[in-house]
C-alpha cells in the first residue's frame, strides 16, 4: 500500500511518553508520529502498552513524562491538555474501544449525537444532526440504522456506529483498538476497505493489533512496542511477516506444528442435543469426538460457544438429545460425574472459573480431586501430600509463582492457565475441552498450550478446541466445525478447508447450517 | 358487590386516591431519576422524613408556605449530595450507603424537632396548603370534585411527571442521564462527566423526593409527628421497578397503590365487622408485591445500575 506523500503534514505526535503504574513501566519514552491521510498499526503483544499509549492519548490516563502534540492544520501543533477526554474529542481525536462505549438502550443516532449539544439546551437538534449523518454514511459507505436501538445491532454495525461517533465529530485522527477481535474475516475485510477511503479523504488513522497478517495488508506505516517500548517504526513495504514477528515477540519464533493423525473409535458424541434459551441457545447440535485428534470449533464469538462448552462439561443439562461419553449415556451427568468420567474442563474464562484467586496455588491444582484418597483421609485435608504434588507440578508445567503457598489470583494470566492445565491434564483424562484457551496470552505462553493440547492429542485423548482464532484453530485442528446462531455445521478435514470458506460459515452463509 | 361498585364510582374515593398518591409519585419520580443514572437511593426514607421535617419547621418559622417547600427540597439536596459523594466518586455501596443516609436524615430530623421543642406533648400546627378552587373546571361532575379537592402540591406532582418525561427523552441532558445508567463509558467517550451527570441526578432525584415528605407535613397533615413517613420511601423503590423507570408508568403505579389504600379504608367501614382490620391494612402492600411479581420479571434494569465507575477501567 503507498501512504500519503513525504510532505504531508503531521495531525498528532506523541513525544517521550512514559507511564508506570508502581513499578512496572507500561510505556517507556514512546514516540510516534501521524501524518495526515496515513493508517499506521501499532503492533505488539498483550500487555505490550499498546491500550496503556491508547488511553493516554485519549485522557483516561495522565503520562507520567512527556506530551501529546496535536496538529490543527493552520497552527502547527500544539499541546494537548493531558487528562482530559474532552479535550481530546476537541482535538478532532477519535477513539473506538474494544469493548464498544455505547449506550444499550438508545438509538444509534442519540449515540452518535450524545455530548455533541450542550446540557442546558431543551431541545434536541436532531433533524440537522440526521442530515449530516446520512451525508457522511453515503460518503463513508458505513451503513448503520440510525432509529435502531444499540441492543438491536450486530457487532459489526455497533463499530460502525463508534466509527460514526469519531467522523460525526469530524475527527481528523482515529484510533481502533483490535478492531477486528469480534469481525469475521469478510466483516474484517470491509472494515479495512473503509479505512483505506476515510484515509484517502485525509484522516489519520491508528489501528492497534497483534495479528500480522492485517497489519501487513493495511497498513502504510508500522510502529512495533515490546514491553513498553518502542523498538521498531517502519513502512510496512519494507516488513515482510517473519520480521515483524519476530520484532514483537523480541526472538525467533518456533511455530508448534501437528503431525498427520490416527483418529481412532468415537469418544465423546453429542447426538440432536439442544440447550438454553434466546441468544444463547443450541438447536440440535450434532458432534463427534474420536480418539487422538483435535476438534476444532470456530466462530464468531457470542454465536453459542459458552453455551456449549457448559453443555459439553455437564454445567448445563441438555433440553433434548444424548451425550455419550466413551460409550456411556452421560446425558444428565453434573460437572463432577463428568471429571469423574474422564474430562477435562479448560474454561472460557480462566479467572473466574478457572481457579479461585484468594485460595493457593496448591489448593487450586487439588481442586478437581479433592475426593480422593491421596488429597484427604477421613474427610481431613491431607495438606503435606497436597503440598507435595504441588511441587512437583509447578516444577513440571513451569507455574511461575512465590511458592506452592501464594495466592493464585497474584498470578499473571498464562501462569494462571498453567495451573488450569496442570490441574485438568495431569489425571490424563480421555477427553479434553478446551474453551477459547489462549485468549490474551503472549507468545510463549499460547505456544505452551498448544504443545499441551497435542500432547494430550498424541497420548490418544479427543482435544475439542473452541477458539475464535482462525489460525489457531487451522494449526491445531485435524477437523473444524462452524457455530453460528447456536447451529453447529458438519465438521470437516482441515486440508479440505480455507480461512475464506470458514469466514463465510462464521457469518451463517454457506454449509448446511446457513441460519 | 353493589357496595364495591358504589365506593369505586364516587369522585371522593378517586379524591382520596390521588391524595394518598401524591407522596408517592413524588418519590417514585425522584427515586427514577437517581436511578436512571445509575445510583440506587435507599436514603429514600430519611429524605422524605428530613423534606417532611424541614419543610414543616420552616413555615413555623414564619416562612411562606412555597418558602418551606423550597427549604424541604434544598434539604432533600443535602442528603443526596452526600449519597452521591459515597456512591459516585468514592464508589462505596449503594446499598449499604442508603441506608446510613436514611438513619442519619431520620435521626437527625428527629433531633432536631426534639431539640427546637423539647416539651411539648401535642405537635403544634402550621396553616398548611389548602384546596386549589379553579372556577368552571371545579363544577365538573365527577372529574370536578375528583381532581379539584387537591392542593397545589400535587398538581407540582403531575406536573413533574410530565416534566420528567420530556427531560429523559427529548433533551440532551435526558439522553446522558439515560446512558449514565446504561454504559457509563459511552458518556465519557463523548466528552462528558460521568461523575457530573450521576452527581446531578441524585441530588436533584433527592429533592424531588423531599417534596414527597414536605406534602405529608404541608398539605396532607398540618403537622410534624415522629414515624409518619411510615415505609412510603420504600414502596416508592418497589413502584419504580413495577414502573420500568418510565415516568408515566411512575404516575400509575402510584395511582393504583393510593386506589388499593383508598379503598381498603372504605371497604373496613362496609364488611369491617366480621374481618379484623389489619387484614385491610395488610392489602395495598400484599397487592404491591403481587403486581411487582408479574411485572419486575420482565423489568428492564438499567443495566449499569449499582456498579460504580470508575475512569480508565473497563
Amino acid at each position: 500500500m503507498t501512504g500519503p506523500t513525504n510532505e504531508a503534514e503531521t495531525v498528532l505526535r506523541l513525544d517521550g511518553i512514559t507511564k508506570r503504574f508502581g513499578a512496572l513501566t507500561a510505556n517507556g519514552e514512546v514516540s510516534l508520529d501521524l501524518k495526515r491521510g496515513e493508517i499506521l498499526a501499532l503492533l505488539g503483544e498483550n500487555g505490550a502498552g499498546k491500550t496503556t499509549l491508547m488511553n493516554i492519548l485519549f485522557g483516561h490516563y495522565v503520562a507520567d513524562e512527556g506530551q501529546v502534540l496535536v496538529g490543527t492544520g493552520r497552527t502547527g501543533l500544539h499541546e494537548l491538555e493531558p487528562g482530559s477526554p474532552h479535550a481530546a474529542l476537541e482535538a478532532g481525536i477519535g477513539m473506538v474501544h474494544q469493548h464498544f462505549t455505547l449506550a444499550e438502550n438508545l438509538s444509534a443516532l442519540d449515540n452518535i449525537v450524545l455530548g455533541t449539544e450542550k446540557l442546558s439546551s431543551l431541545t434536541s437538534a436532531h433533524a440537522a444532526a440526521r442530515k449530516k449523518l446520512k451525508d457522511l454514511i453515503e460518503r463513508s459507505g458505513l451503513n448503520v440504522p440510525l432509529d435502531a436501538r444499540i441492543s438491536q445491532l450486530s457487532v459489526g454495525e455497533k463499530q460502525r456506529v463508534e466509527i460514526l461517533k469519531a467522523l460525526y465529530r469530524d475527527a481528523r485522527v482515529l484510533v481502533l483498538d483490535e478492531p477486528t477481535a469480534v469481525l469475521t474475516p469478510q466483516e474484517s475485510d470491509t472494515l479495512f476497505g473503509t479505512l483505506n477511503k476515510l484515509a484517502k479523504d485525509g484522516l489519520g488513522i491508528i489501528f492497534i493489533s497483534h495479528k500480522l497478517a492485517e497489519v501487513m495488508a493495511s497498513s502504510h506505516r508500522v510502529a512495533v512496542l515490546r514491553a513498553g517500548r518502542k523498538v521498531a517504526d517502519l513502512p510496512t513495504a519494507e516488513c515482510d511477516l517473519r520480521k515483524l514477528a519476530e520484532l514483537m515477540v523480541g526472538h525467533e519464533i518456533v511455530e508448534t506444528v501437528r503431525d498427520a493423525g490416527s483418529p481412532g473409535a468415537p469418544l465423546y458424541v453429542l447426538d440432536k442435543v439442544s440447550a438454553g434459551h434466546g441468544r444463547d441457545a443450541l438447536h440440535e447440535i450434532d458432534l463427534t469426538l474420536r480418539a487422538g485428534e483435535i476438534l476444532g470449533i470456530a466462530g464468531v464469538s457470542g454465536n453459542g460457544q459458552t453455551m456449549l462448552a457448559r453443555v459439553i462439561s455437564g454445567l448445563v443439562t441438555p433440553v433434548s438429545g444424548s451425550i455419550s461419553l466413551a460409550g456411556q449415556n452421560e446425558t444428565h451427568a453434573n460437572a463432577r460425574k463428568m471429571i469423574e468420567s474422564g474430562l477435562a474442563r479448560i474454561p472460557e474464562d480462566r479467572h473466574r472459573d478457572g481457579i479461585v484467586g484468594a485460595m493457593s496455588v496448591s489448593e487450586n491444582l487439588a481442586i478437581e480431586t479433592i475426593r480422593h484418597p491421596e488429597n484427604q483421609r477421613f474427610g481431613l485435608l491431607r495438606f503435606r501430600a497436597m503440598l507435595e504434588k504441588a511441587r512437583q507440578l509447578i516444577e513440571a508445567y513451569d507455574i511461575r509463582c512465590q511458592g506452592e503457598d501464594s495466592q493464585a489470583r497474584l498470578l499473571s494470566g498464562g501462569n494462571i492457565q498453567k495451573i488450569v492445565l496442570a490441574r485438568t491434564l495431569e489425571p490424563e483424562p480421555t477427553v479434553v475441552l478446551a474453551a477459547q484457551p489462549s485468549r490474551g496470552l503472549d507468545v510463549g505462553a499460547t505456544s505452551d498450550v498448544h504443545k499441551r493440547l497435542l500432547a494430550a492429542r498424541e497420548r490418544g485423548a479427543g482435544v475439542i478446541l473452541i477458539s475464535e482464532d482462525l489460525d489457531e484453530l487451522m494449526r491445531l485442528s485435524d477437523r473444524i466445525a462452524v457455530i453460528h446462531r447456536g447451529h453447529l455445521s458438519e465438521a470437516e478435514e482441515t486440508e479440505t478447508l480455507d480461512r475464506g470458506t470458514l469466514g463465510l460459515r462464521m457469518a451463517g452463509h454457506g454449509g448446511e447450517e446457513a441460519a | 358487590m353493589i357496595e364495591i361498585l358504589e365506593i369505586l364510582i364516587s369522585p371522593n374515593f378517586w379524591a382520596a386516591a390521588l391524595r394518598i398518591a401524591t407522596p408517592l409519585i413524588f418519590g417514585v419520580i425522584g427515586a427514577l431519576i437517581c436511578e436512571r443514572a445509575g445510583v440506587l437511593n435507599l436514603g429514600i426514607e430519611g429524605i422524605f422524613t428530613a423534606g417532611a421535617m424541614a419543610g414543616w419547621m420552616a413555615v413555623w418559622l414564619g416562612a411562606g408556605l412555597w418558602g418551606g417547600v423550597l427549604v424541604a427540597a434544598f434539604a432533600g439536596a443535602v442528603f443526596g449530595l452526600i449519597h452521591a459523594i459515597l456512591t459516585v466518586p468514592l464508589g462505596l455501596s449503594q446499598h449499604v450507603s442508603g441506608i446510613g443516609v436514611t438513619l442519619f436524615a431520620t435521626s437527625l430530623s428527629y433531633f432536631i424537632y426534639r431539640t427546637a421543642l423539647p416539651d411539648v406533648s401535642s405537635p403544634p400546627r402550621i396553616e398548611a396548603f389548602q384546596p386549589l378552587d379553579i372556577p368552571v373546571l371545579s363544577d365538573l361532575p365527577f372529574l370536578g370534585p375528583a381532581l379539584f379537592q387537591q392542593t397545589s402540591l400535587t398538581f407540582l406532582a403531575l406536573l413533574l411527571v410530565v416534566a420528567t418525561g420530556y427531560l429523559l427523552y427529548r433533551t440532551p441532558l435526558g439522553l446522558a442521564i439515560q446512558a449514565v445508567g446504561d454504559n457509563p463509558s459511552a458518556v465519557e467517550s463523548q466528552g462528558l462527566s460521568v461523575y457530573a451527570i450521576r452527581i446531578g441526578a441524585v441530588v436533584a432525584g433527592s429533592s424531588i423526593m423531599a417534596l414527597g415528605g414536605a406534602f405529608l407535613t404541608m398539605s396532607a397533615f398540618d403537622a410534624f409527628f415522629f414515624g409518619m413517613v411510615n415505609g412510603r420511601g420504600w414502596i416508592c423503590i418497589a413502584l419504580t421497578v413495577f414502573a420500568s423507570w418510565r415516568p408515566g408508568k411512575a404516575l400509575l403505579g402510584a395511582l393504583l397503590f393510593g386506589a388499593f389504600d383508598a379503598f381498603q379504608v372504605r371497604l373496613q367501614t362496609e364488611v369491617g365487622s366480621f374481618i379484623p382490620g389489619q387484614i385491610f391494612l395488610m392489602m395495598p402492600y400484599i397487592l404491591s408485591i403481587a403486581a411487582l411479581i408479574v411485572v419486575a420479571r420482565r423489568a428492564d434494569y438499567p443495566r449499569a445500575l449499582l456498579v460504580p465507575y470508575f475512569r480508565g477501567q473497563r
